[in-house]
């Protein structure tokens, strides 16, 4: 079985966002960026599928600027076996939407025919949470998301989801669409002979217009600001007071 | 600053580097500096994600790359906050140069790729407790002995302030095996089960506290013939052969100590209020800060600088002895100002700055003190 995993170049996790001055968006412009620890997760797992014997070939594809092959070549250094970049901006300030990619996406695996897409749940940027959902729907495939355990069966995958109040099995039929949740595994870190490794493995270069999608935003940002600034604490003597100054706020 | 060279590789390296950092090592750093020693399962970690290969050839378990693969990795380590860790976990990058750069294939090829992989721990044993720097002149004897049918070495001497000293495996020993001066030296490989060999106990010091410093003791201790690494008596220039890096990444080290004093200091100096404002709204501290700032920025770009020469293949004995004197004379300067800027709770163990400010006094002595590397730099002026 071959697996498709996205991968998106984010703002780093690390790095304290900050508002462009006239609010039209983050400063991305010589910020430290990264995979987005979601889709880092989803390549984990394909490895995994892959160690397990479950899964043959684990194709990476990125959409966005062409930096993103650096976002490639750490996914292909931690053990994927090809990468698809798909360059469909040129500034990286310029957002491409979650209908935009998931109909690339949808495009990519109508040539690739994986057997299973696995992608991050949400990226750490806009925090959508609709790629994955939008692509099932395009392809017409079974869709689970919010995946804290995976298990491959013949052609069904039993997914194990966090919902409110617990966990969620479901059984999905192949070919499936699933992203994955925080708590599914520990991503690895890229040894060094697979660091010097991936610069081997095959990276094809692809244009948004290859595909033919359009991609004409459907969504204005009108203004982003920074979150407001936390107010100062107070120290309490006691825990009397403690319990007194939380009633005071409502708080219990 | 000029782009690293091979910067996507690199920069996986440093993203690497970073996890291992930030999962093995730095949540339990404070413990291990305490306890003045840290697992030694840490080399297995390490050599298992190839991060003791780097520098080293593929063929000898190595994982390949030049200086600036080396820096990223040295730098990230550093940045776990303790010089004695990074100083033993990195004890093989200045006792298997010799043996990797002029040993015979066989002795090579039975050492080289366990150190690698961390089963195997590797260090550089030249100090003796009679002198340092005065390298030419030291004092532990090896003789060519027959026992049996077979060829030795018979080893009689001491060496101290060992890094890695109480539990490496290996040592690459510099022995005298012929006359007086440089001309007489050769480096042997000694096992630490070799007869005759012992080391002392953990040397009590001012800062490096994770690291295992020790001194060792040759007495009648007999090694097979086989394990001289080269030819006997050229064992000087092997010595010398690796400084250029060595001294670099001491001043990498410097460079690497004098940013975590500098943003600890920052960010102490931002949250402390005193005589009504942040003490960043204090201009004796503002300025303090920017001057530890510009000394910095000089130091990283003569180090780059030097980086730079060396991955092209230049030889720069001068030049990187500057740098290594810059970045410590700096590192001094501000973990020293750091601690001024924390005023007593600079002092107080549980401030990094406290630390830095110890670890940093070893790095003019290490590898070269102040001293012989400005006697190198005039040399190398022509006076």
């Amino acid at each position: 079985m071959k697996v498709l995993v996205p991968v998106k170049r984010v703002i780093d996790y690390n790095v304290k966002v900050r508002v462009k001055a006239d609010g039209s968006g983050v400063d991305l412009a010589n910020v430290k960026m990264s995979m987005n620890p979601f889709d880092e997760i989803a390549v984990e797992e394909a490895i995994r599928l892959k160690e397990a014997g479950k899964a043959d070939e684990i194709v990476v594809v990125s959409i966005g600027v062409k930096q993103a092959q650096e976002t490639l070549r750490t996914a292909l250094a931690m053990g994927a076996d090809r990468a698809i970049l798909v360059v469909a901006a040129d500034d990286v300030h310029q957002d491409i939407e979650p209908l935009a990619v998931a109909k690339i996406l949808a495009k990519v695996v109508e040539e690739e025919q994986p057997g299973l897409v696995l992608a991050g749940k949400q990226a750490i940027d806009n925090d959508m949470n609709a790629t994955g959902q939008m692509l099932s729907a395009l392809l017409g495939w079974s869709q689970a998301t919010f995946a804290s355990k995976i298990d491959i069966e013949g052609d069904h995958a039993l997914v194990t989801r966090e919902v409110d109040g617990g966990l969620q099995t479901i059984k999905v039929k192949m070919p499936a669409v699933v992203t994955v949740d925080l708590r599914l595994n520990e991503p690895r870190y890229a040894s060094l002979p697979n660091i010097m490794k991936a610069k081997k493995k095959p990276l094809d270069e692809k244009t948004a217009a290859d595909y033919g999608v359009d991609l004409t935003p459907r969504l204005e940002v009108v203004k982003t600001d920074e979150p407001p600034a936390r107010a100062a604490g107070i120290i309490v003597g006691s825990v009397d007071e403690l319990v007194e100054k939380l009633k005071e706020a409502g708080a219990v | 600053m000029a782009p690293e060279p091979f910067s996507d590789e690199v920069r996986m390296i440093r993203d690497t580097a970073r996890a291992f950092v930030d999962r093995v090592i730095r949540p339990n750093v404070d413990d291990w500096e305490e306890a003045g020693r840290f697992p030694r399962e840490l080399y297995l970690k390490a050599g298992a994600a190839g991060l003791l290969g780097i520098g080293y050839p593929e063929e000898l378990g190595g994982s390949g790359g030049g200086v600036f693969h080396k820096l990223a990795w040295i730098e990230e380590l550093m940045r776990a906050g303790s010089g004695g860790l990074a100083a033993s976990l990195g004890s093989l990058d200045i006792g298997l140069p010799p043996l990797v750069k002029f040993g015979s294939d066989e002795l090579k090829r039975e050492i080289v790729p366990r150190v690698l992989a961390g089963e195997k721990i590797y260090a550089l044993a030249i100090t003796e407790p009679g002198g340092g720097s005065d390298v030419a002149n030291l004092k532990t004897r090896a003789e060519r002995v027959t026992v049996g049918n077979r060829e030795y070495y018979r080893i009689n001497g001491a060496k101290t302030f060992i890094t890695s000293g109480c539990r490496a495996d290996f040592y690459t020993v510099a022995v005298r095996t012929g006359g007086e001066g440089h001309a007489g030296i050769s480096l042997i490989v000694v096992p630490r089960e070799a007869e005759g060999f012992s080391s002392g106990p953990p040397l009590k010091k001012m800062g490096w506290w994770a690291s295992d410093t020790a001194e060792l003791f040759f007495d009648d201790c007999l090694v097979p013939a086989e394990n001289l690494i080269g030819e006997e008596s050229r064992g000087f220039p092997m010595i010398t052969s690796n400084f250029q890096m060595e001294r670099l990444t001491l001043a990498v080290m410097a460079n690497v100590t004098s940013e975590m004093a500098l943003e600890a200091a920052i960010n102490h100096a931002r949250d402390r209020r005193a005589f009504g404002s942040a003490l960043t709204g204090h201009q004796t501290i503002r300025h303090k800060l920017a001057d530890m700032g510009t000394l910095l920025e000089a130091s990283r770009a003569l180090t780059h600088a030097c980086a730079t020469r060396m991955e092209a293949g230049e030889m720069i004995f001068k030049e990187i002895s500057m740098a290594k004197n810059f970045a410590t004379d700096a590192c001094d300067r501000i973990t020293y100002d750091a601690v001024q800027i924390f005023g007593g709770m600079g002092y107080m163990r549980e401030s990094v700055v406290e630390r830095l400010y110890r670890d940093a006094r070893i790095l003019s002595i290490g590898g070269g003190t102040r001293e012989i590397m400005n006697e190198i730099i005039a040399k190398q002026m022509g006076l």
